[in-house]
């Protein structure tokens, strides 16, 4: 069973980056469990690997769209396929960040890896469902995934 | 330490170093203190050591996690090549521990990311000690 505050620190690492860096919060829709295997991945996602206490693999999957517009936000106007794997990193690297202040040594939390592609395969364990948290920034949705066991 | 508070006519001499394209970018861009002028980057900790010997920065903005070697070792070895360098922990690792660590290597500030610009120039401006001069 997840817990609740460990979801707050991961919403929290997601929203705080575009609260800080875009000076624009972001809006969180209804959480819900996904039904049929792993949620559906955007076009680029961060992804951190949780094991110790908890073990799993936490997400933030974004449409190019949005991280065009928080990079532009930024004052970045390199909007390359490189610098839009650079930010979506950077988002999972504040996650991974916050998430290592409020657990301490109760888990260990790798370096974000980053992936691209909409039909990249971002397999959580078969074994638990993983909770899916929408986020909205300005016109556009992207998504926090999070499967622990 | 040195003493920047009067160096109106020697520009402070600045190293980036981070392995995101994009927050190097973004520390040029946003810095706005006066004299500091970026003298060069790199993208993680072995490179940084190459581009301090070659440019001699008074400054040092620094990642942590990094490949190749992290921010942490790195600051040890910059520190020992130039004992009074200032260096500015800038990362995403949020725990005391990891500041602790950083400081006890030589470290002097720590700027957790994400940050506004407003933070950025707040954190070099005290690291310069021009937080009261400017």
């Amino acid at each position: 069973m997840i817990d609740e505050r460990e979801i707050r620190t991961f919403v929290y690492g997601t929203t705080q980056y575009f609260e800080v860096a875009a000076q624009q919060a972001a809006s969180l829709g209804s959480p819900y469990l996904a039904t049929q295997g792993a949620p559906e991945v955007h076009e680029y996602t961060g992804v951190i690997t949780v094991s110790g206490r908890r073990q799993g693999i936490v997400y933030f999957t974004a449409p190019r769209g949005m991280l065009t517009v928080l990079l532009m936000k930024m004052n970045e106007s390199n909007v390359s396929h490189e610098n839009l794997c650079d930010l979506v990193g950077e988002v999972a690297n504040t996650i991974s960040g916050n998430a290592r202040r409020d657990f301490g040594n109760q888990f260990a939390i790798s370096v974000p890896t980053v992936v691209s592609g909409a039909s990249s395969s971002v397999q959580p364990p078969t074994d638990c469902r993983p909770v899916v948290i929408p986020i909205h920034w300005r016109s556009h949705s992207a998504k926090l995934v999070v499967c622990l066991k | 330490m040195p003493d920047f508070t009067q160096s109106a006519s020697r520009p402070i001499r600045l190293l980036i170093v981070d392995d995101s394209n994009i927050m190097r970018r973004r520390i040029e861009r946003s810095q706005q203190i006066r004299h500091l002028q970026v003298v060069g980057s790199a993208s993680d900790g072995q490179e940084a050591i190459e581009v301090f010997r070659a440019t001699d920065p008074d400054v040092v903005t620094m990642d942590i996690t990094m490949p190749h070697m992290d921010g942490i070792e790195c600051v040890e070895k910059l520190v020992q090549l130039k004992p009074d360098v200032l260096i500015l922990i800038v990362s995403a690792l949020a725990d005391k521990a990891t500041a602790v660590e950083a400081m006890e290597k030589g470290a002097n500030g720590f700027l957790n990311k994400p940050f506004s610009d407003r933070q950025l120039n707040e954190a070099l401006e005290e690291l310069l000690g021009l937080a009261t001069a400017t």
